[in-house]
């Protein structure tokens, strides 16, 4: 494989940083949605809600701008992707917008069947989020039948292929995991306790899944490893995800929880990393013909476009981070309940 | 129906319950600044309790802004993935620069704003509020760039690409500056702090006739009555400016706001009518010449009309022109109603003159009805183009979408947002009964 470090391979560097961002960050929101029902007392609950109050709107933003990235950077693989896969870009809507308003509505009234019913509502959604998330990896992996015009020639069904399933499956177990790690850093006393008891079987469902997807890879999605063979430097990305996700449990059993999230992170990276390594050059793969694929050159936007867009996130995107950190820094610690709370 | 006017629906829909929200967190961002900034001036504990009772209602409206405006951006490419291939070049830089340098700054910060009353000094708290405020009036500022270079292209080149023609920047701040851009971006936020200003003037107004929390209410209203009657001067200066550049720009929106179908005759303006477009006629009541007077100075001068525009060329008239009195209408009657009650404030008697106390407790949905309508003049009038000139709407879908899928999707839209916004009206309500003292049902609740 050859890499240019031209502006379109600047990009499609930058959008994936864009969506590892929010796959980290949002990842850990719908990881405690994913769990929230397992939390059985109202207080619980709250704390789990409260442990993503503040910021979960915050990260939901990163996918906002990648998505406003991808568009900008790669319109047509935007008006492919949004346009081919518009059923499951419904439903992902519908998980967005239920998870955002079951936070918001839930501990607003004091009657059980309406807290029941937002908790299943945000449950439910972060779930499904997740799991279309996953679904749409896989399938970019796999590749979707495009036309001679690049447009999306498959359906909604086809979308829903084993292997696409099996990634979205393995997501949800991910965002699981990282969700549990995340609520057993934020609480204490014996919600944390409860919250521990999460933490090793969504491990190891992560784990077997982990196994299952790259067996699966390996023998029936070959062509994900074409790149890494001709640049065999870039194995670095999967070996270190593997490093890294070995290590959780191991923070885990040691009881470093920030560690133990940060290997979480590291390794949502890392797996994002060896994805982009696998699909590079290409954005949307078309299979079965793979000419009609829209890679980073016939789907980019003009290169003037891409290098003041290139400046606007040079000045931009420091300045987010920086302040970003500072506010997870003043929300640090465990969670507490006050009458700002959820 | 066919899939034009189905994904127009659904677009309409969409952006119109949208758009009922972000009008509301640019006003009252600035509304809690002014209130925030004055407690950290003057240490008046009052000002710090209208800052969090505002605060708690501005979450509740934030949330539903956010998870609404969601499916603004997907939908671009969802149903318009023609028009995201020919724009994206232009359009999309102007999102992602929205994201990037607004919404992060607005939903970072938004964290302190609600969460970090005892986590931080008050003077970071106070920053914090003004990062929310900068990154709601940011925000809109890049999707006001988007949609003005919309309706009047600038600084791009046309380019023929794989999947046919598409637009290209040549000069990024001409795109950013282009001729509708700062007519249009004042229009938005004078439109938006008449939205709170008025909003605020509501629910103060209902406390003070309720006879509860009337300290609060009446210091909130003196701030609402002063943003209120300069917005809502100001709004005609910059609704007569957006007007006076579509003359030059967009004339057969201008000749569609007016009904003037005459080719190259002086127009009028009408105070009430009726478009007739099978006979190309207008009725109604009519001051002559106001119209070229207002666009060119001149009472004589001609006005380009909709019978210089071939048929095919020409916007919906009628519904164009109705949107647009009506906008015009309420402007006027929110220019009376804030004067009104800064006349009554300045003679002593706002709080006591019931009439005007009833009027602004329902004045809240005239800006709101306001907003509604001028997006709908502007948009429908620059119909059959989605970017004008360049890019019909027709031409403008998505390749890969039936109408079937519209329809699914549309259905699903309106009972959602039908659910959201009662439980939105539901929840607001209730906030807003329970005032400024700490809600209960947030702090003590029933073990389950």
């Amino acid at each position: 494989m050859n890499i240019t470090f031209d502006l379109n391979t600047v990009w499609f560097v930058l959008v994936g940083i864009l969506f590892t961002g929010y796959a980290i960050l949002d990842g850990f929101d719908l990881g405690v949605g994913s769990l929230h029902l397992l939390a059985k007392t109202d207080r619980e609950r709250r704390l789990m809600l409260n442990s993503i109050g503040p910021v979960w709107d915050g990260n939901e933003v990163w996918l906002v701008t990648g998505g406003g990235a991808l568009f900008a950077a790669f319109p047509e693989a935007y008006a492919t992707a949004f346009s081919g896969f518009y059923m499951a870009m419904m439903l992902l809507l519908v998980g967005l917008i239920f998870r955002a308003v079951a936070i918001e509505f839930r501990s607003k009234q004091p009657m059980a069947w309406w807290r029941k019913l937002w908790d299943i509502s945000f449950s439910v959604s972060s779930m499904l989020s997740g799991l279309l998330i996953g679904v749409a990896l896989g399938n970019l992996a796999l590749g979707v039948p495009l036309d001679k015009h690049y447009e999306f020639a498959g359906s909604f069904w086809g979308l829903l292929h084993p292997y696409a399933l099996l990634v979205g499956i393995t997501g949800l177990a991910l965002f699981a995991m990282h969700g549990a790690i995340y609520i057993v850093m934020k609480t204490e006393g014996e919600f944390q306790d409860r919250a521990r008891t999460w933490v090793n079987p969504t491990i190891l469902a992560f784990l077997t899944c982990y196994a299952i997807t790259t067996l699966v890879t390996l023998f029936f999605v070959p062509q994900m490893l074409d790149n890494l063979w001709a640049a065999p430097a870039m194995f670095a990305f999967p070996v270190l995800s593997l490093l890294v996700i070995l290590n959780i449990p191991r923070e885990i059993h040691r009881g470093r929880l920030f560690l133990a999230f940060l290997s979480s992170c590291l390794a949502m990276a890392g797996l994002l990393a060896t994805f982009g390594a696998g699909v590079y050059p290409n954005l949307i793969v078309s299979n079965p013909d793979a000419a009609n694929s829209l890679t980073i050159y016939n789907a980019a936007s003009s290169d003037k476009t891409l290098g003041i867009m290139l400046l606007i996130a040079i000045l931009g995107i420091p300045i987010v981070i920086a302040y970003t950190i500072s506010i997870y820094w003043v929300f640090r610690g465990k969670v507490k309940l006050d009458e700002t709370s959820y | 129906m066919d899939l034009e006017l189905l994904s127009r629906i659904q677009f309409a829909v969409t952006i119109g319950f949208h758009y009922l929200f972000p009008p509301l967190s640019i006003g009252l961002g600035l509304f809690l600044v002014i209130m925030e900034g004055t407690y950290l001036k003057t240490g008046n504990p009052l000002y710090h309790q209208m800052t969090r009772f505002w605060v708690k209602i501005f979450g509740l409206i934030f949330a539903l802004g956010v998870a609404s405006g969601i499916v603004m951006e997907f939908q671009f490419g969802m149903n318009w993935a023609t028009y995201s291939r020919f724009v994206g070049d232009v359009f999309g830089s102007a999102l992602a620069a929205e994201g990037i340098f607004a919404f992060f700054l607005e939903s970072g910060f938004l964290a302190i704003l609600l969460f970090g009353w005892d986590k931080v000094k008050p003077r970071t708290h106070f920053i914090s509020t003004i990062a929310v405020a900068l990154g709601a009036h940011f925000s809109a500022i890049w999707i006001v760039v988007a949609n003005s270079w919309q309706q009047t292209p600038a600084g791009f080149h046309i380019v023929e690409h794989a999947t046919g023609a598409r637009a290209e920047i040549v000069d990024f701040w001409a795109v950013v500056f282009n001729p509708s851009f700062l007519d249009r971006i004042s229009h938005v936020y004078m439109g938006a702090w008449q939205a709170a200003a008025f909003f605020v003037l509501s629910v103060s107004a209902w406390f003070i006739l309720r006879n509860k929390h009337l300290e609060m209410a009446q210091a909130s209203m003196k701030i609402a009555i002063v943003i209120a009657c300069f917005a809502s001067i100001l709004q005609l200066v910059t609704g007569h400016a957006s007007s006076v550049t579509l003359g030059s720009t967009q004339p057969a929106k201008l000749a569609a706001f007016e009904g003037h179908y005459p080719q190259n005759e002086p127009a009028g303006l009408y105070l009430i009518g009726w478009v007739n477009e099978d006979s190309e006629t207008t009725t109604g009541v009519q001051i002559p010449g106001l119209m070229s007077y207002l666009v060119y100075g001149d009472s004589s001068m001609p006005v380009t009309g909709l019978k210089s525009f071939p048929l095919e060329d020409r916007p919906p008239v009628n519904i164009v022109f109705q949107s647009f009195h009506l906008m015009v209408a309420i402007g006027f009657l929110l220019i009376l109603i804030s004067l009104a009650g800064l006349v009554a404030f300045l003679r002593g008697r706002l709080f006591n003159t019931r009439w005007l106390l009833w009027t602004f407790v329902f004045a809240v949905l005239l800006p709101q009805a306001a907003n509604q309508l001028g997006w709908l003049s502007a948009e429908v009038g620059r119909q059959p183009w989605i970017v004008y000139g360049l890019l019909r709407t027709s031409d403008a879908l998505s390749k890969s979408v039936d109408a079937s899928q519209v329809v699914g999707s549309l259905l699903l839209f309106g009972v959602i947002y039908l659910l959201l916004f009662t439980l939105f009206i539901f929840l607001l309500n209730e906030k807003i009964q329970n005032g400024p003292e700490l809600q209960r049902s947030d702090v003590e609740v029933s073990q389950s």
